[in-house]
């Protein structure tokens, strides 16, 4: 996490469709795999409960079907990420080998969070989302290619144009998405603003 | 057009422009937990970099602390055990102040920050829980973060953030009885959705809002998250100075005098500019419960839940799976849900005022058979007062379990935790599939005072006939 670095523009590669609204954060990664002081091996419990019934039976989720097996690019529907801030849900996503995300809309936490981790986060309408989702479904087999740069998708030759914030565009592009360095830079105008609080002075200014 | 409080304390501590959209904000109030703070510290650690400003850095233990025999360690849980000798390491090591199980301020983050004043108005407050928009309920920019977040915090006291936008929130008519703050903010998340605030910051105000304790503003405030707002705030007035005088962190003297100067500057002008509007009358509205599987899937306890047939397009999908997880049928309504726990607790409802509400509507009744029912307190603070008011005994004598602080079932990672399809009446903020700890278990979000009823009768009912 330390040096900055800017991500492939293009992301190709086979998807994974996860159909559904409002998955939540908790159904990403269930809180009890929150307990542990590294991301490692998050990758393995991604989805857990709605891969594995409670005796450990595989349930039917697109995580585990062989078809998708080695997607990198995820797509889903909206407000996805919604609940909890934990950074553990695109830690576990991307640890599984997800490069890319497309949706209708993302919760916003679960957004920044991917940006902070090079993950391009890209949404489009419900329609042309839905379309992706179902080539990714009859046809697995399709390579997607995700363009940073043109917000867009392009499968087969047809190209889909999608949205992105400009921020998150800007930082991936820039290589400014792992923000610490950026922000480590301006340290007198931290200090100015810090000197400047009320309740830093003990409101004597 | 005037300025609104957000824009103003944002201005106040904006650092520099990143890009054309992405400011660097200067982060006032630093609030860390053990859960998604370790993978930062660890970070620091490898890069030799001390924590930038450790006097507005705070740290607590909340989430996986048992609320049973708490004292006793090493946890019986050593994924647990190794989270807090983290935190302790990590605290120690960076000379961050650490409110542990040893202090008698301990308590969830979200509770201990303003009953200590360390919460105070127009600071930014940033934690790596999406509930730290409770904060706001003082006039504070305060949202939830990522834990690369929390190390840039740590680092740089400052974070790369979007501005947002900022709808207000107006909240008028007369609040009928058994309607409490949760209730409200419950109707709130029902009729804007779970997705109507992305990109706002909401200004929670008007005449019902006014008249709110500080209590019931956090309650508000903390579930903005729900509804879609990463923040959500109540323009601080005497009810918030009056709250803050004489709490430990809270100015003194001459200084608290300054302070409140500071404070009222702050507030959104009566001109102010906001992005969006909307308005809410609750005069008709009664107690809420939820039946679904987001905070949004909230009906009165005296209304039907809806029929697919009537539902929008766009919810039929995230309906028929509330309706097949929750076993309930389109069209009816909650009351008589036969419940098997009753949790009263959470940074939404484990306050003082919190525990008031509901130990009356408990008190002389008893916990019917075979509903477990417990009580935890959000923080060392309110057990205490609780205790000295009589509280703990009048939930014991009822049949509930007096806990000690923490999180508690309101999360599933400390030991408290549903089993099976079990169905929970609780007072905390999500009902999501598997929240509770049983992937199958089922969560009904409601007040304090409805979850009291509930414990009482053993299946769902309307708190007004309490009352």
């Amino acid at each position: 996490m330390s040096e900055s670095k800017s991500i492939a523009n293009i992301i190709k590669g086979r998807a994974i469709p996860v159909t559904g609204n409002d998955i939540d954060t908790d159904r990403i990664i269930p809180a009890r795999f929150l307990r542990c002081v590294t991301f490692e091996g998050l990758g393995e419990q991604v989805f857990r409960d709605e891969r594995y019934d409670i005796e450990g039976l595989q349930k039917d989720h697109p995580f585990n079907e062989e078809k998708y097996s080695g997607g990198s690019i995820l797509i889903v529907n909206s407000n996805f990420g919604c609940g909890s801030s934990r950074e553990h849900a695109p830690q576990a996503i991307m640890r599984y080998g997800i490069r890319g995300i497309i949706g209708e809309s993302f919760a916003e936490i679960f957004a920044g969070n991917c940006t902070s981790l090079g993950i391009p986060v890209l949404t489009g309408k419900a329609s042309a989302i839905q379309q992706l989702q179902k080539q990714a479904e009859r046809y697995p087999e399709t390579v997607f290619s995700l363009s940073i740069d043109e917000k867009s998708v392009v499968y087969n030759g047809k190209k889909v144009v999608l949205e992105m914030s400009d921020s998150a565009r800007t930082a991936l592009l820039g290589g400014t998405w792992d923000t610490l360095d950026v922000l480590l830079k301006n340290r007198e105008a931290i200090e100015k603003v810090h000197s400047g609080l009320p309740y830093v002075t003990n409101f004597n200014n | 057009m005037g300025k609104n409080l957000f824009n103003k304390v944002w201005d106040l501590h904006k650092v520099a422009s990143l890009s054309e959209t992405r400011d660097q904000l200067f982060i006032g109030l630093h609030l860390v937990h053990e859960v998604t703070s370790p993978q930062a510290f660890q970070v620091l650690r490898e890069r030799g970099l001390p924590v930038k400003y450790p006097d507005l850095t705070i740290a607590t233990v909340d989430h996986i602390v048992p609320t049973v025999n708490q004292g006793l360690r090493p946890f019986g849980d050593s994924l647990a055990e190794e989270m807090m000798q983290a935190i302790e390491n990590n605290t120690s090591e960076f000379g961050v102040k650490f409110l542990g199980l040893d202090s008698d301020s301990q308590g969830i983050v979200h509770i201990i920050g303003p009953e200590n004043g360390i919460t105070q108005p127009g600071m930014t407050i940033a934690c790596g829980d999406s509930h730290t928009s409770t904060h706001g309920a003082f006039g504070a920019i305060a949202f939830g973060i990522g834990t690369s977040q929390v190390r840039d915090v740590l680092a740089t006291q400052t974070l790369a953030l979007d501005r947002l936008r900022v709808r207000k929130i107006h909240i008028e008519g007369s609040q009928g009885s058994g309607v409490t703050a949760k209730d409200i903010i419950l109707k709130i998340i029902a009729e804007l959705g779970v997705t109507g605030g992305m990109g706002y910051a909401y200004e929670y105000c008007g005449p019902v809002i006014d008249a709110l304790s500080m209590e019931e503003r956090m309650t508000i405030c903390n579930m903005s998250i729900e509804g879609g707002a990463r923040a959500g705030y109540v323009n601080p007035d005497q009810i918030t100075y009056d709250y803050l005088d004489g709490r430990r962190f809270a100015p003194t003297g001459d200084s608290f005098k300054k302070a409140v100067k500071y404070w009222r500057s702050i507030a959104s002008d009566n001109d102010a500019a906001f992005d969006d509007t909307y308005t809410l009358d609750i005069t008709s509205m009664g107690p809420m419960v939820s039946w679904g599987i987001t905070p949004g899937q909230a009906v009165e306890i005296d209304k039907e839940l809806p029929l697919l047939s009537q539902v929008d397009d766009k919810e039929l999908e995230i309906t028929r799976k509330a309706y097949e997880h929750m076993g309930f049928k389109e069209g009816q309504r909650m009351e008589g849900e036969k419940i098997d726990v009753a949790f009263i607790g959470s940074c939404t409802n484990g306050r003082l005022s919190d525990l008031r509400a509901a130990a009356k509507v408990v008190a002389g009744r008893q916990v019917a058979e075979k509903t477990t029912a417990l009580v935890v307190p959000g923080s060392k603070k309110v057990k205490a007062q609780a205790e000295k008011e009589g509280l703990d005994q009048v939930f014991i004598e009822a049949g509930f379990q007096w806990r000690e602080a923490g999180c508690s079932m309101c999360l599933a990672m400390n030991p408290d935790k549903l089993t099976g399809r079990q169905l929970c009446a609780s007072s905390s903020n999500r009902n999501f599939i598997g929240r509770q700890g049983a992937p199958q278990g089922r969560t009904l979000l409601m007040s304090p005072a409805m979850v009291a009823a509930a414990a009482i009768k053993g299946y769902v009912t309307d708190v007004r006939k309490f009352l």
